[in-house]
């Protein structure tokens, strides 16, 4: 099929739709607005419902409601609107009720900045509210993968009965990049008849949403069977892409921008004679932390160089924890809607290759 | 050819649906009239992009003398619909070539209506960028809607189509002839002229035989990878 140009946000929105969303909830704030927008003009041509709500809190738990019967449903924000999602998200977990949830994410933190960020790393791939759950974080670094993403996430979400998040940095979403549609691996999906509260259809009993479990011995239960599950994703769902480790002295770990950034910087580094590959983590959780162990415990990787839109660094906790000391690991961030640019990815990795020698 | 040939009149407006490659348009275009000896003002009136806007390529465009117009630098990372005052500069000062870079779609050409009065008294041209790689505008019926759109939303008359057809770093030959045969219809449907067709260096030699100049850019708008 003949490729398209189409800008991120856009993008997402029409994949949602071609992934058969029935409902988007949505609230606009920049940098992710075209896909409320998009999907105002596009999700009723094709059957489905859209509603602008009154705020962020107000779209999670509509998409709560709606996915609670059964629909396919989806919310998108950006970083403080997810932030006001989060309680809707764990409701969502705990009464097992799939739904997706984009987040474009901008330079915070509080309102922070309509330039792109990373500084949401921690939020999405630690729960995020309260309670024992994780949602599978799904990272796209290009528009091919945001819709193809943006389209499994919703099989992803059916067939764990739980929440998944896709989340970019804002450049992802605002740039226009040559996309083509092409299938997405088919799963297995359940029958949502045994859970959806979508009328009693003969049934002897209701079928109910909740994650309210006041016994303890229940609620226990409850979150046992939750955690046999996050275990199903862990086994199941992790993602990564490695470039040119296999023989790599300095390896640059990133996700979104930043990894895009990293090709460029590793093409001139090899020019150079410097081995220099990419751990690209996919999902951000589960995170790839046996394959990154296992690089970390090769003989010919020296050093980790993390990269992230964000002054402290969020991921290279993940990193430190893959690596569990064997190597040393040197940082490059900056946040503020700043990207790191070739060159001091560049200067950086030079730099961490030099303390090794 | 040279740009003020293509665009020869004093004031030249960019529309088109989002992600045609207006700015990246706009930028070269204010760039080669430049060259050309012209006193260029490029006024950025983007209100619906926060990124990839013509005012991050601020030094680029003063560096080679051309003035540039847009809301105020501290709001220069904001998403506020502000008009920047000193457009009025462009409309009011009959020396400047002014190169009005548009946001997209209807909704982005919105900002024109208000200052309608003023450029209908002006020598002007309203520039249809189309892009054939874009799914809303690749069909001439789309294109077309678009292009009354824009028209009905800033109460001018589109005067000249720029074929654009890109995509991105992918772009070939093909897909410019693709772009011409889109904007060749288009044009016979409303009689519109194609004022030109833009390709990257290396592509425009290959194009001399199209019925049309072909207005040769280098990327400014890059990503940062690039």
């Amino acid at each position: 099929m003949a490729k398209e140009l189409w800008k991120g946000n856009e993008a997402i929105a029409e994949a949602a739709i071609r992934a058969g969303c029935d409902c988007f909830f949505g609230y606009p704030i920049t940098p992710q607005s075209e896909v409320p927008e998009y999907m105002s003009t596009h999700l009723p041509k094709a059957g489905g419902v859209f509603v602008q709500a009154e705020s962020e809190i107000a779209a999670i738990n509509m998409v709560y409601g709606a996915a609670g019967s059964g629909k396919r449903a989806m919310t998108s924000s950006s970083s403080p609107g997810i932030s006001l999602k989060q309680e809707g998200i764990t409701y969502l977990a705990g009464a097992e009720v799939p739904a997706v949830i984009v987040n474009c994410m901008r330079g915070g933190p509080g309102l922070g900045t309509i330039q792109p960020g990373q500084g949401d790393y921690y939020q999405s791939t630690r729960g995020g509210g309260n309670g024992d759950y994780r949602t599978i974080v799904l990272s796209p670094s290009n528009i091919q993968e945001a819709v193809d993403f943006v389209q499994e996430a919703f099989d992803i979400a059916d067939q764990y009965r739980n929440p998944v998040l896709v989340v970019m940095d804002g450049l992802i979403g605002q740039m226009m990049e040559p996309i083509e549609w092409r299938e997405i691996p088919k799963r297995e999906l359940p029958s949502k008849d045994e859970w959806a509260a979508s009328g009693r259809k003969g049934r002897a009993h209701n079928n109910i949403i909740n994650s309210l479990f006041l016994d303890p011995e229940i609620c226990n239960a409850h979150n046992v069977r939750l955690a046999a599950k996050l275990a199903e994703m862990e086994k199941n769902e992790v993602r990564w892409e490695e470039v040119q480790c296999d023989d790599a002295e300095l390896v640059i770990t990133a996700y979104g921008t930043p990894a895009r950034i990293a090709l460029t910087a590793i093409d001139i580094l090899r020019s150079e004679g410097y081995k220099v590959g990419l751990f690209r983590p996919i999902t951000l959780w589960p995170f790839p932390e046996k394959a990154l162990g296992d690089l970390a415990g090769s003989e010919h990787v020296k050093a980790f160089l993390d990269v992230e839109m964000s002054t402290t660094g969020q991921m290279i906790d993940d990193v430190r924890l893959s690596v569990l000391g064997r190597k040393p690991i040197s940082y490059l961030g900056c946040a503020g809607g700043l990207i790191p640019s070739v060159e001091d990815m560049v200067e950086a990795a030079r730099k961490a290759l030099k303390e090794v020698q | 050819m040279t740009a003020s040939t293509v665009c020869s009149h004093r004031i030249s407006i960019i529309t088109g649906h989002y992600g045609t490659g207006k700015t990246e348009f706009s930028v070269n275009l204010a760039l080669a009239l430049s060259a050309e000896g012209k006193q260029v003002m490029l006024a950025d009136l983007d209100i619906v992009n926060p990124y990839f806007r013509s005012r991050e390529r601020r030094n680029l465009l003063e560096e080679a003398g051309v003035r540039l117009i847009s809301s105020a630098q501290s709001f220069s990372n904001a998403d506020l619909p502000a008009l920047p005052a000193e457009l009025l500069s462009i409309l009011e000062t009959p020396a400047i070539t002014g190169v009005l870079d548009i946001g997209g779609d209807p909704v982005g050409a919105r900002v024109l209506a208000r200052f309608r009065p003023k450029i209908i008294q002006e020598d002007y041209q309203l520039i249809f960028v189309l892009n054939a790689n874009r799914p809303e505008v690749r069909e001439i019926d789309g294109a077309i809607t678009y292009l009354r759109s824009i028209e009905a939303t800033t109460g001018l008359t589109c005067t000249g189509i720029v074929n654009n057809t890109h995509l991105c770093g992918e772009t070939t030959g093909e897909d410019i002839r693709r772009g011409a045969a889109l904007s060749a219809a288009v044009s016979e449907a409303t009689g519109i002229p194609v004022l030109c067709h833009v390709a990257v260096e290396p592509l425009a030699q290959a194009l001399g035989d199209l019925p049309e100049p072909v207005f040769p850019i280098t990327i400014k708008m890059k990503k940062p990878w690039e």
